[in-house]
């Protein structure tokens, strides 16, 4: 039998071993897999290494590809802080690129410093808003928001296709389902030169620190931690439960959107119904190997950043299929999800029960 | 306004429902027994991709069809006790561990289809179940077309439907699985394993759900193609709450949507100019919605449902 | 009461069980013996060690050191599986908690056949069961409608099914853990008839009970459990209050007593408050609290306490009637607004509802003032100013803990009553609403909330104490009300009132009725 010892104050030490146990466990077990299609594991492991770190270039690609994955790994992160389960922040992140691409083609015109904070703004706003449904839905109705966000993730896709297809397609586009492209002043500058990376990386590490210090230091944070370990004693203490999961709702919708914004306004240039590769689902792992911290979400991202990128490269050089970065993405979820309980609890393989109720 | 009269008085519509209905009925059967134990399935989603592909692989390798299925029942049951271990004797988050499962199978049946077939441009084909011809049965005006060309497999989902009120309701075991979900510590007092229930359940339900992929692979369709479920699991999970977690009413829940789906098929070939074609695809899941909505009012969840259960503590 | 035939046979046998928790003894080295046809009494204050004892016979724990030994049908004793609740019911041992293990929504009968039958068996054999049952139900005098959901029963019924589930599987020994903390008086009486009648037919019995009038009234024999070590073991005869009072505290008992009153002026009025639905409901309430009283409400559980602590806490808006605090209209007031207008809350489960398990001891301290000045500024959070507030009620509420910013999960039942004490009452509170506040702690942390009970009323605050025990209510109340099915009588001097009184009003008579 299994007994949990709950444990005390933990570590630092220990919430930072716990993730980097589960990454370690996640790229052992992806042998397995490595193995069944003829791969030679040292070889790809070093191509995966090479293709994330090996050059100025690999690594200015995964850092942009990291980009998206920390905002939505922080959508995802604030969220769960609250208990409130956005498990919708692909489609979120769909709105926010709408949004964007919507006011940066030519619904707005102005300078620079006009248009990119409107276009941030706008695909902030369309996440945010997104996301205010389904928060609604459970405040008002008890309507469970997992279903609801996981649902509309594939409404709004269909919405996308709908406009790119329909009123925002390029007629430039050669026939091809894509939006016009971002103006030159609306788009979010490039970082380096010959480089993909863009100041989106700028914004979304500067969105963790902005999440970190609102979670750590203010009332509305606290609330936050308070609704989310224990809504009814938070209740009874006279939180505000309900305008406390609105307020959760809107800022992890708009860091979904702001992912989006990224992606068209500083790397695409225009929207395509293919922007994202699970940037939305990605974000779950990175906030779950985070242990839900928004300064953890930036490392964890790296990490999901250069598989993914390490896997395309390595999938590039061998001809196997990079759906084995999903599959080390996903088992590094169910990896940090059992390391997580070595956090929590001491975990003796011993007779029944556990502690909760030693006095009685 | 004949028109649509048209549509619901063809047979043609009808056998269209009940095929649309089938994996549906697979899923929110699964779904539901597993929440009737307390267990919240999230992993749905990339157990009917895995069954899906597992089912049609093993056709595809040679094993018949009904190999096949049996097959597609083993990869839910494997995927099942996955998330049955994560959540009941671990008592992690059904929900993150369910999304978990969900893409773990996923990825891992698009890695294995990727690996086995590198270079297929068009989806290889197998042998399908045929519909049943029943005799007289079937050369029944209406209601023949109707209900009785379909394939084994969706028989076989209306005989589960019926195996699970029995089980459900008169049976010992069915009585536990109420139990568990209810109160376990009412379990565990009368000296029946929580777990072993539990994760018994979540493993059977699991197959039961990959049973609804393998349907796609092996009686709606021939092949395997990625992003083929769709979010069809969601939608059972959505239809369960609004079927109260009874058989009888999710058979209803699934026969309804199916119904609905074939509908809009139908009108959108009639109206199908006017309005873009996505509007009707986002049907079902606007749907699905609503119908959480309608029922959220007076939806009474098994009480037990996503707590997890520590013994020695009541 | 007298003894049954010394040579009974021993049914049962814990020997030298000890149970660890950490750094804490639960159990030391504690031997029991019971006879058939024995009613014996587990004595013990709260965290003396009973339950616990009791889980290992039951299987739900497994002791560290010692055995249990079981007389099976026709044999002498053997060695019981440990850990293994399956194999203590199968050597007839039954066992009813203290917090019933019932499935709320499926019938009484489903309740009682639950893991009687073979899980492999393709029907289940109700018929028989239900015949079976019925002569039960006729010979022990234990009636319930066996097709009713058991949430539409009352406690006093629930307690019966859980009584019957054992019958029903032929227990030779029944344990009943506080069996009468949920019951009126009146209930506890019937409820130790059949425990009579059913000793009488060779049942052997152990009751566990804090409550020294019913240990003496109904057993042949009380064992002592006092810090997880049996210290006395005798016959009930002979045995008074006082000497096995001293044994289970292990000094003499100095109780709280409340000084004569001085009631002020009308201060809190709830009239015509109608809420909720369901057994739970509250119908057209009136109550009215003066300055400087306590005011006890006295209700077997789950007739609307639940609810009427809920409408006071500001967290269920009523349908209908009127609340006023000095005259201040309190119709629509939120728990934000509750607390702001000096109104202080100890709910009834204070790990659910009273504190945020994660969160430090510091910040549960501050929890319902978040919004102060004194806790922030701009909406910023002032740590210091938090933690300094921290160091100095942990000081003056004696809270027992690591640090202010030890996880508050970490700390005991009784220091997590003085976080939520510490936090409502330093306010100093106009009204104080305390739910059944002294619930699962010892002698020492239940004397220290009545003393802040009684400190608040001496600084002239009004005192709405909702419990199930009497004994307390009868103690620190000045005026006593009751609660049966969501009405709620006319308080009343306590001196004017006896257990009785209570008792049948509790069970739904009219006062008229009881005198």
């Amino acid at each position: 039998m299994i007994r949990f010892e709950p444990r005390g104050p933990v570590a630092v030490s220990r919430m930072v071993a716990v993730p980097i146990i589960a990454a370690v466990a996640a790229l052992i077990l992806a042998a397995i897999p490595m193995l069944f299609a003829g791969l030679s594991i040292f070889e790809a492991y070093g191509l995966m290494a090479k293709g994330a770190f090996g050059s100025m270039f690999a690594f200015t690609e995964m850092l942009t590809r990291a980009t998206p994955l920390i905002l939505t790994g922080l959508a995802a992160a604030v969220a769960f802080r609250a208990k409130l389960w956005n498990i919708g922040a692909e489609g979120q992140l769909y709105a926010g690129a709408l949004a964007a691409v919507a006011v940066g083609t030519g619904f707005l015109s102005g300078p620079s410093y006009i248009l990119i904070p409107a276009v941030v703004l706008a695909g902030a706003l369309a996440g945010g808003l997104v996301m205010l449904g389904p928060t609604l839905l459970k405040t008002k109705l008890g309507v469970d928001e997992v279903v609801t966000t996981l649902l509309l993730n594939f409404i709004i896709l269909l919405f996308v296709q709908m406009m790119l297809e329909g009123p925002m397609k390029d007629p430039m586009g050669m026939g091809w389902p894509q939006s016009e492209p971002i103006l030159d002043e609306a788009a979010l500058p490039k970082l380096m030169a010959r480089m993909r990376i863009h100041w989106g990386l700028i914004v979304a590490l500067v969105a963790s620190l902005g999440v970190y210090f609102l979670l750590k230091r203010t009332v509305w944070g606290f609330e936050i931690r308070a609704v989310g370990e224990n809504a009814a004693a938070a209740r009874h203490a006279g939180i505000p439960v309900t305008a406390t999961f609105i307020r959760v709702g809107l800022l992890s919708g708009a860091l979904a959107g702001l992912a989006g914004v990224g992606e068209v306004a500083g790397l695409k240039g225009y929207l395509t119904a293919d922007l994202s590769p699970g940037f939305g689902y990605s974000g779950i792992v990175v906030a779950m190997l985070a242990g839900l911290s928004p300064i953890g979400v930036v490392f964890a991202a790296l990490f999901i950043a250069s598989i993914f990128v390490g896997a395309d490269s390595m999938s590039r050089a061998t001809g196997v299929s990079n759906y084995l970065a999903d599959l080390i993405v996903a088992m590094a979820l169910l990896c940090v999800l059992v390391s997580g309980l070595f956090l929590r609890f001491k975990i003796r393989f011993v007779g029944a029960a556990s502690t909760k109720e030693a006095a009685e | 306004m004949s028109d649509i009269l048209e549509i619901l008085i063809s047979a043609n519509f009808w056998a269209a429902s009940l095929r649309i209905a089938t994996p549906l009925i697979f899923g929110v059967i699964g779904a539901l027994v597993c929440e009737r134990a307390g267990v919240l399935n999230l992993g749905i989603e990339g157990i009917f991709t895995a069954g899906a592909m597992a089912g049609w692989m093993a056709v595809w390798l040679g094993a018949g069809l009904w190999g096949g299925v049996l097959v597609a029942a083993l990869a839910g049951a494997f995927f099942g006790l996955i998330h049955a271990i994560l959540t009941v004797p671990l008592g992690l988050s059904q929900h993150v561990s369910g999304v978990g499962v969900t893409l773990f199978a996923t990825s891992l049946s698009y890695f294995i289809y990727r690996t086995a077939l590198p270079d297929v441009s068009s989806p290889p084909r197998i042998d399908e179940f045929e519909p049943l011809n029943i005799p007289v049965l079937s050369d029944l005006p209406f209601i023949g077309p109707a209900l009785f060309q379909q394939t084994s497999l969706t028989f076989l989902a209306l005989l589960l439907v019926v195996v699970t009120a029995y089980v459900l309701y008169r049976t010992p075991l069915g009585l536990a699985i109420q139990a568990v979900g209810d109160n376990p510590s009412a379990v565990e007092s009368q000296g029946l394993s929580v777990y072993g229930l539990r994760i018994g359940v979540v493993v059977v339900g699991s197959a039961i759900m990959a049973l609804g992929g393998a349907f796609l692979t092996m009686s709606a369709f021939d092949a395997f193609f990625f992003g083929m479920v769709n979010g069809r699991g969601w939608i059972c999970i959505a239809l369960t709450v609004f079927a109260s977690w009874r058989p009888g009413k999710a058979l209803l829940g699934a026969l309804l949507f199916g119904a609905f789906d074939a509908f809009q098929v139908r009108l959108q070939t009639e109206v199908g100019t006017f309005i873009p074609g996505q509007v009707f695809l986002m049907m079902p899941y606007l749907l699905s919605i609503a119908a959480l909505i309608i029922v959220a009012r007076k939806a009474d969840y098994p009480r037990a449902l996503l707590v997890p259960y520590f013994r020695g503590q009541r | 009461m007298a003894l049954p035939p010394g040579d009974a046979p021993l049914v049962l046998k814990l020997d030298g069980i000890t149970k660890r928790f950490g750094a804490l003894t639960a159990n030391g080295d504690v031997t029991l013996e019971l006879r058939r046809g024995e009613i014996l009494a587990l004595l013990g204050e709260n965290g003396a060690g009973k339950t616990t004892l009791m889980n290992i016979l039951f299987g739900h724990y497994v002791a560290d050191e010692g055995k249990v030994l079981v007389a099976r049908e026709g044999q002498g004793l053997s060695d019981l599986e440990p850990g293994s609740p399956h194999a203590a019911l199968e050597a007839g041992i039954g066992m009813v908690h203290q917090h019933f293990t019932l499935a709320e929504n499926l019938s009484a009968l489903d309740n009682i056949l639950l893991g009687t039958e073979p899980l492999s068996a393709l029907k289940s054999a109700r018929a028989p069961a239900r015949a079976k049952l019925t002569d039960l139900m006729e010979r022990s005098g234990l009636t319930v409608n066996l097709d009713t959901r058991v949430s539409q029963l009352s406690v006093g019924e629930k307690q019966r099914i859980e009584i019957l589930k054992a019958l029903y599987r032929d227990a030779r020994v029944l344990v009943l853990d506080e069996p009468t903390a949920v019951l009126t008086p009146q209930e506890s009486e019937t409820l130790f008839a059949t425990l009579k009648k059913l000793s009488a037919e060779g049942l052997g019995i152990i009751f566990i009970s804090h409550k020294l009038a019913e240990v003496i009234a109904s057993s042949h024999r009380v064992a002592v459990l006092r810090g997880g070590r049996k210290v006395a073991d005798l016959p009930t005869e002979g045995c008074d209050q006082r000497q096995l009072a001293e044994l289970m505290v292990g000094h003499e008992i100095t109780e709280t007593v409340r000084e004569p009153g001085q009631a002020g002026e009308h201060l809190f009025v709830m009239s015509g408050i109608s809420a909720g639905q369901g057994r739970e409901a509250l119908h057209d309430i009136y109550l009215d609290l003066k300055f400087g009283e306590i005011l006890g409400i006295a209700g077997v559980s789950g007739n609307g306490q639940a609810m009427l602590a809920r409408v006071i806490s500001g967290l269920e808006t009523p349908a209908k009637g009127t609340m006023t605090l000095e005259n201040v209209n309190l119709d629509h007031a939120s728990a934000r607004t509750m607390i702001d207008i000096g109104l202080a809350r100890i709910p009834e489960d204070r790990h659910h509802d009273g504190i945020v398990g994660a969160m430090s001891v510091s910040e549960n301290l501050a929890i319902e003032t978040i919004r102060k000045p004194e806790n922030q500024r701009y909406g910023l959070l002032r740590f210091a100013a938090m933690r300094e507030r921290a160091r100095r009620l942990i000081k003056a509420y004696d809270i027992r803990c690591q640090s202010e910013d030890s996880p508050a999960r970490l700390l005991s039942g009784g220091n997590i009553q003085k976080i939520v004490l510490a936090r409502t009452l330093e306010t100093e509170p106009k009204v104080v609403l305390a739910a059944q506040p002294s619930r699962g702690l010892d002698v020492g942390a239940t004397s220290d909330v009545h003393k802040r009970l009684l400190a608040a009323r001496a600084r002239g605050a009004g005192v709405i104490l909702i419990s199930e025990d009497l004994d307390e209510l009868m103690r620190l109340s000045d005026r006593i009300a009751v609660i049966h099915r969501g009405h709620l009588s006319g308080a009343e001097p306590t001196e004017t009132l006896d257990r009785g009184t209570l008792g049948l009003r509790m069970a739904g008579h009219s006062g008229k009725d009881a005198a």
